[in-house]
């Protein structure tokens, strides 16, 4: 009896198990999937491949537009980043560390744009950069992506700044030291962490912005999401396959860094 | 805000003032100016050229209403939000409380796999679900070959659904997996140890006590169910029209922006309804 019922217990752990596994398969699945397909030897995406090959690698080498549209879209994040930090930290080093009436509202204001549906923000930004001629413009795809890359920034260097010792800035303060100089010689380097899962996390939301991209980059500018995404619309070839296994290869990288930095979970927590 | 008053603080004035400027005037510029001019644009209307009538009027907003269309793909919008934040919790549920019992780097392990899809673009995703539910994709030539007929997976509305439970299961795990915080392994054991089954410790301890992780994770996935775009676009092939597919079509292809604006609105309306909804139910819950 006691045995029967320990063999039935091993029977539900087992499909306990079972079930999870397809539950992390079905999650994993289609970032997984485009590995060996961009290595298909076929000129359209089937499965099994027909044969294995690298020239969807060497067709995307020989691909302008893409090239080109990958350039774009890493010059404009590395734009973006960089800018993000440079307005970001800043603002989160003055909320953090000053009390004043109202700062709670501003808080919410500036983080408000990530409450906004991406489809709505996208035509609401458009709608202005037509009438300044902003739009497929290098100021306007900045602007439009610092819009969703602050809030995103202040929320985490917030975070982070939440969990350093003020102690040691009001000590060094005590003694004499400037404002500045307490930022730069004591809150900078405490706060080096926080500063690089920012960096990361503005780098690759900038790199992935599609929607809002979609609206204001015209057909001037080409950037990679977008690219990818008109390119499927007309053509079902492998080539898409071969972006995607790098750019699911470069957010590893990115999620490794962050999770070194100050943790996933932490940095991307809603 | 002009009655910001600092005190006791390391900074003068002046100095937080300097540091909040550039982050104000970015989030006026290229935030507030256009949603507020957004809301003014839906009382504008559209000529048949596409150019903007002069003068603010209603008739964009009382054409809108005046149409079954609009009010089906409501509908239709709303019903798909609620179906796939279901399966969506459905599906995460077990998956999140696997990872929050397990410990140490194996679980850390575990939450960077289930949350680092995230930060892959949409694009790619929804991409490899093209893949994978595409008439020669591997799900098809599966079941063919194991002697079935497939069942269409693309180009409709299950193919919409599957790509979008998926790409919304990692918000639903992040917020089941904040809610299980508060669970406490010793609170099942002691219901097991005076004689409760495991359903029912589960039905009358874990799932109370994670409640408010299910409210937050499904408010979360029906809201980006709702306004999600670029998924149903390339999932559907123009064959499924939703609310934001929609949006983008009258702002890109129509060019018709009074139109846009009103859809915008009606998907903040939405927004709002839900936002309620989630008010009232965790006052419920606790």
């Amino acid at each position: 009896m006691i045995r029967g019922s320990m063999m039935l217990q091993g029977l539900i752990r087992t499909f306990q198990l079972l079930a999870i596994a397809a539950i992390l398969a079905f999650l994993l699945a289609p970032v997984l999937l485009v590995f060996p397909i961009s290595f298909s030897a076929d000129a359209y995406v089937s499965w099994p491949p027909s044969g294995w090959s690298t020239k969807w690698y060497v067709a995307l080498l020989e691909n302008d537009e893409m090239l080109e549209a990958f350039r774009n879209s890493f010059l404009l994040a590395l734009y973006v980043t960089v800018l993000t930090l440079l307005i970001a930290t800043p603002a989160a080093v003055a909320l953090a560390r000053s009390t004043f009436v109202g700062r709670d509202t501003l808080i919410s204001i500036f983080t408000a744009p990530l409450l906004l549906p991406s489809i709505v923000l996208g035509l609401a930004i458009l709608i202005i950069f037509v009438g300044q001629g902003l739009v497929g413009t290098w100021p306007g795809m900045i602007l439009g992506h610092l819009v969703i890359t602050l809030p995103y920034a202040l929320r985490v260097l917030l975070t982070g700044l939440g969990t350093l010792p003020m102690f040691v800035e009001d000590a060094a303060g005590t003694l004499g030291a400037h404002p500045l100089t307490v930022f730069r010689r004591i809150t900078l380097p405490l706060m080096t962490p926080a500063l690089v899962a920012t960096g990361a996390l503005s780098f690759i939301v900038s790199f992935d912005e599609v929607v809002i991209s979609l609206f204001i980059a015209g057909t001037q500018l080409k950037l990679l999401p977008v690219s990818l995404y008109h390119y499927v619309e007309s053509r079902t070839d492998p080539l898409v396959a071969a972006v995607s296994a790098i750019m699911v290869l470069g957010t590893l990288l990115i999620v490794l860094i962050m999770e070194r930095a100050m943790g996933l979970r932490r940095t991307v927590a809603k | 805000m002009n009655t910001v008053s600092v005190n006791e603080n390391p900074f003068g004035r002046k100095l937080v003032l300097a540091c909040l400027l550039p982050i104000l005037l970015v989030n006026i510029v290229a935030f507030m100016v256009p949603v507020l001019n957004l809301a003014a644009m839906s009382f504008r209307a559209a000529s048949s050229t596409g150019s903007l009538e002069e003068g603010i009027t209603v008739s964009t907003w009382l054409g809108l209403f005046g149409d079954g269309y609009y009010w089906s793909m409501v509908g239709r919008t709303v019903w798909f939000g609620i179906l796939i934040t279901i399966i969506t919790l459905l599906l995460s549920y077990p998956l999140a409380l696997f990872v929050s019992r397990r410990e140490g780097s194996l679980k850390a392990f575990l939450v960077v796999v289930c949350i680092s899809p995230l930060l892959i673009s949409a694009v790619v995703r929804t991409y490899g679900w093209m893949v994978i539910l595409g008439d020669q994709g591997v799900l098809p030539s599966l079941i063919r070959a194991s002697g079935f007929t497939p069942p269409r997976l693309i180009n409709n509305e299950t193919g919409v659904i599957i790509g979008m439970v998926e790409i919304l299961m990692p918000y639903m795990i992040l917020s089941l997996l904040s809610g299980f915080g508060k669970l406490d392994a010793t609170l099942e054991q002691a219901a097991g140890t005076l004689g409760a089954r495991p359903f029912t410790v589960f039905r009358r301890v874990v799932l109370p006590l994670s409640l408010p992780g299910i409210l937050l994770g499904c408010l979360l996935c029906f809201v980006l169910a709702v306004s999600s775009f670029i998924t149903p676009k390339m999932l559907a092939g123009g064959r499924v029209s939703l609310l934001a597919t929609e949006i983008y079509d009258q702002a890109i292809v129509t060019l018709n922006w009074p139109l846009a604006a009103c859809l915008s609105v009606l998907i903040l309306v939405v927004f709002g309804a839900a936002l309620v909804l989630y008010g009232r139910l965790s006052k419920i819950v606790e």
